[in-house]
Formats: structure tokens, sequence, C-alpha cells
């Protein structure tokens, strides 16, 4: 319970990735820049002169390359070392101006300014922005309003439209202006509006926020639902969700990847699926839990019709819940030795942990052998200690490959820059 | 290399390779170790936490980023080929500073000289002239340079 008004802030970083790349590689400066997903496949950010240039989010590279390179667009591969070492020192740097915080996303998070009325919270807000664009070199917008789905809203302002100067504070507008921006902005810019709802409300004639906001809740959960229900109630300024301070811990845990290039032998498909069980088992293992059943997954390109197409999916339940990446790696490999088919172009394979439950929570079987698990678990402790100390994969299951060919391709990819000794920017001394 | 002394088998590969980089270590302050008998140590009240270089070259840690030297150009600075350079962004540069600029389209390491009405980055090597900053030349000062480090082999 706050005594004074709630009051939330978003703070969104301005076309995070290649804001990212931009900040440490000079000659791309004023040049339109793309990232491209996981395989160099679809446009997944883009810096604001590659938006003017008209570049979609979500197209794939391949259509637009040879357009985009004539007009001397720069296209990277997705650097997740640098985006994340950015994304927490972001973090690090907004925690400095609240005591509550919660992490959205790798670029957004909501920040609790509640009991801070007696600032000026625009000021406050342009302090924030300039303290993350001098201290991590990252542009940022800010939202602020009473409530998160208005601050999200409060953030789109503060983005599009330059008269904000990149902070926007919802209730610092008078009547008349508030109104206006809700009525010139289309119902799917609003937090958890997707393309279904936007379609069903259009046909309703419910096509801005405006007419959204003016809806009557209780007609609004009738016809569509109670989440739209609270999306209309904060809109009107009446907080329903909560921060999220703490992240809840995860229901299942999932890793799967596309394949660089097309995979064909079992032994190939049984290394990447070790791969996966062996990070999903890590996380398993950071959140004090142990699965209960194992996902694994396998598929063909559904992009290439004309290959034979196949795809299956298969979970098994385990004797006894366990957190021990052989023991997973052992179960996950004689499921996928069962939904095998030879002869085929795989382009993806993937695992899923669920059924989990807190580590150490179940009760004894017939089977168990205490002392083993004892031994196991010291060697899983130490295999983790290790992987963080040294790196990622310094130790893995065997089963995990040495070659691991199948891995992502990264054809553009920029620097580590600020996690690789090796790959530290240079500056010339000339 | 047989029949070679030892000394001018060395000076024959100057750039031995370097040893591979440790994450900075835990350090476990001694206070913490529980001792289950004998003479309780005199120095135990006085467990304080070992020197960590961290705290003696970063100031601010989110704001700071490391860079590599390439060139000679600041060797009378104390700044070499090879050294990394703690750059702190989150330090307003000043006349006199030594900085890492972004100068059309290159990252350079330079003392910033900021007088009156004129900007320049000078070199701290005479064979260097300063770059005299007109309008045109897109500048950004990136950081401040409040470190550096090197390892020596051996």
């Amino acid at each position: 319970m706050h005594t004074s008004t709630p009051t939330v802030a978003l703070v969104d970083c301005n076309n995070f990735y290649a804001s990212c790349e931009k900040l440490f590689a000079p000659k791309l400066a004023s040049r339109p820049v793309v990232v491209l997903s996981n395989n160099d496949g679809c446009v997944v950010a883009r810096s604001a002169e590659a938006k003017a240039l008209g570049i979609a989010m979500g197209v794939p590279w391949f259509k637009i390359a040879e357009q985009a390179q004539q007009h001397g667009v720069v296209a990277l591969s997705s650097n997740y070392a640098l985006y994340a070492d950015m994304s927490n020192r972001v973090v690090d740097v907004l925690s400095g101006f609240t005591p509550e915080l919660e992490v959205y996303s790798i670029d957004e998070s909501f920040l609790n300014l509640s009991g801070f009325a007696h600032l000026d919270l625009t000021a406050y807000g342009q302090q924030i922005r300039h303290r993350v664009a001098r201290w991590v070199g990252l542009p940022v917008c800010v939202g602020i309003a009473p409530t998160k789905t208005l601050a999200k809203l409060a953030n789109h302002f503060a983005k599009k439209r330059p008269i904000f100067d990149g902070v926007c504070h919802l209730d610092r507008l008078d009547e008349t202006t508030r109104k206006q921006l809700f009525s010139e902005t289309a119902v799917n810019e609003v937090w958890g509006v997707g393309g279904r709802i936007t379609a069903r409300l259009a046909e309703l004639g419910i096509e801005t926020v405006e007419v959204l906001r003016t809806a009557d809740p209780e007609w609004i959960r009738q016809h569509f639902s109670v989440v739209l229900e609270r999306t209309v109630r904060e809109l009107n300024g009446t907080a329903c969700l909560a921060l999220e301070t703490i992240a809840p811990p995860k229901k299942q845990i999932m890793a799967s990847r596309s394949f660089g290039s097309a995979v064909f032998h079992l032994i190939e498909l049984r290394e990447a699926i070790a791969h996966h069980i062996s990070r999903a088992a890590e996380k398993l293992r950071a959140q004090g839990a142990e699965a209960g059943a194992v996902t694994v997954m396998i598929r063909t390109n559904p992009f290439k019709p004309t290959d034979p197409q196949y795809q299956r999916s298969v979970t098994v339940p385990l004797a006894h819940p366990t957190a021990d990446t052989l023991e997973l790696v052992e179960t996950a490999a004689a499921v996928l030795k069962r939904i095998y088919r030879p002869g085929l172009a795989y382009h993806k394979a993937g695992v899923m942990l669920s059924e989990l439950q807190p580590a150490g929570a179940r009760q004894c079987d017939l089977f168990d052998h205490p002392t083993q698990d004892a031994r196991r678990h010291a060697t899983m402790q130490a295999m983790d200690a290790i992987n963080q100390k040294w790196g990622r994969g310094t130790l893995r299951a065997a089963a995990a490959g040495r070659a691991q060919g199948w891995q992502m391709r990264r054809e553009r990819l920029s620097p580590a820059y600020t996690t690789s000794w090796a790959e530290l920017p240079i500056a010339l001394a000339r | 290399m047989t029949g070679q002394p030892l000394s001018s088998a060395l000076l024959a590969q100057p750039d031995l390779p370097w040893a591979a980089l440790d994450p900075p270590p835990v350090l476990i302050p001694l206070g913490m170790t529980p001792v289950s008998a004998g003479f309780p140590s005199p120095a135990e009240d006085y467990a304080d936490r070992r020197l960590d270089i961290n705290d003696y070259l970063v100031r601010n840690p989110v704001s700071t980023f490391f860079f590599t030297v390439r060139g000679n150009s600041m060797q009378d600075a104390d700044i070499d080929d090879g050294d990394i350079l703690v750059v702190d962004r989150s330090i307003e540069p000043a006349h006199g500073h030594i900085v890492v600029a972004f100068v059309n389209g290159e990252r350079l390491v330079k003392r910033l000289h900021r007088q009156r009405n004129t900007v320049a980055l000078l070199a701290a090597n005479p064979a260097y002239p300063p770059l005299e900053l007109r309008d045109g030349n897109a500048l950004e000062i990136w950081g401040v340079v409040v470190g550096k480090f090197k390892r020596i082999p051996a």
C-alpha cells in the first residue's frame, strides 16, 4: 500500500540491439543498421536510419538483402553476449533511481516512483535519460504514469513525439492534450492488445485508445476477458498490475535452436539435444529445482515444402525428479532414438523440462541410491562452478560432442566488445 | 634450438604467447575460515579483504569499458602499444584528460585540448601532429581514460 498516488516509469532503450552495435563501431555512426535473428534469418532490430528506409520489423533478410545493401544497410548477427552485458549495465544505472525495479525485458524496466511526488518527475526522467546516455552510451525514453499500462503508453508517446524530448509524464498533461493523444493512437499500441483482439475491437467500432478507455469495463469483461477489463481499468488510472520485482520461478524450461545447416544423422541430433539439455539443466539447478518430465522435439524445415516433412515431439515422465545433467541426457537420448527417422533433413531440435518442483522435495523410492545421488549432486555443483568460471560449455556431457557443426549460423557477428579480453575494441594511437 | 644459449633463444621470440586470463578470483576473508582447534590466530581481529586490482583501477563499474591500444602516438603519456585502457564514461571530459574519441569513423586515444574556442586532440609523441577539430569533423568524446594495465610475459 502506498500512501501517495502510485507512480510507475517505464524506461525503454531505443532500438536496443542496433544502438549497442553503434556504440562501439564509429563506422556505423550515421548508417542504417539492422540486427538479424538466429541463423541470420529475419530483421529483429533497426536503427533509426533503417526505419527511415522503410525496412519492416520481422522481414526475412534474404528478401531485402540486395536492395538494402544498395542503400548501404549494414546487417549484423545477434550479439547476445554484448546485449546482455549492456542490458545489465542499464539496469544497474536505473536501480540508482528507484528502490523497486522490475526488469521486464532485455531493453525495458519498470521503476516504482511512488512517493517521489515531491520531485519534478519530468526532470527526474530527463536525469535518467542523461545518466544512461552518458554512463552506458545508450539512448532511452521514459514514460511516467499511475499504472504500468499507461506508463507503456506514455513511453510510446515519448518515443514517437519529438515534443516530449524523450520523457512523457502523462499526469502532467492537461485533460485536452491527453484526450487528443489517446484519440490519435490505435488500440494495438496498448500493452497486451494483440492482433486478434484489435480486429475484434475494430468490428465493434473500438479503434482508438480513447474509445477503449471510455468503454464500460463490465461490458468489456463480458465480451472479451478479465484481462482486457483490467487493461481498461489501467487505462483509467487504476493500478491492477503490480510490479514483479522478483521473477517467479519458471514452470518449465525450454531450450531449442534451428540448425545453421540441415542435420541428417542421429549422432549430430543427439549432440544438439545433449547441448540443449545441458543448458536447460543448468537453469534448472540455478533456480533450485528438479524436473519430473522431459520433452524432446525434432522437426524438418517447414519453409522448404519440397523436402519431405516430419516433426515429432514426445514427453516422458521421469522415474524420479532430477536435476542431473547426465541422467537427463540419457533419458533424452533414448527418446530421440525412438522418434528419429533416417534420411530426413532436420532443421530444428529442442528440449523442455517440465513438472518442476523444488529440489529435495521428493520421496525416496525403492530404486533410489542416496550415496550415488549425493556424489552426482556434488558433480553437478562442480560442473556449474567450472562453467561459470571458465565459460559456458567448458565442461559438458560427452554426448554434447566437440565439433558442434549444428551450432547456429552467425556470420555477421560483431566482437564481444565487453565480455572477452580477446575481442576488446581497439583504440588507435596514431 | 640445440646449441643456442637460452637467452638468445628467448630474444628470438619476443612475442611469447600470453598466459590465459583468469576471471577475477573469489577472495575469502581470513576471519571466515572456521577453525576447530588450536590457538586462535593473533591476526583474527585484523582480517580484511585481500587487495583486488578492480578496486584500484575501476571507479564506477557500470560505466567502465576496456580498450586495447594499437600504435605508439601516446608513448610519452606512458600508453604503449598493447596496453589495455580503463575508460570511464561517467567522468566529464575536461581539458588535459586522456580520452577515447570517435573521429571520422575511427576510435582514437588522444589528449583532449579544450581551451577558449579551440578543441584539438593531441598525441603524446612529437612524431604525430595535433588533430584540430573544426566543423565537419564528426567528434564524439567516448570516455575518459582513468588507467591502464598490461601483462609482462614470464
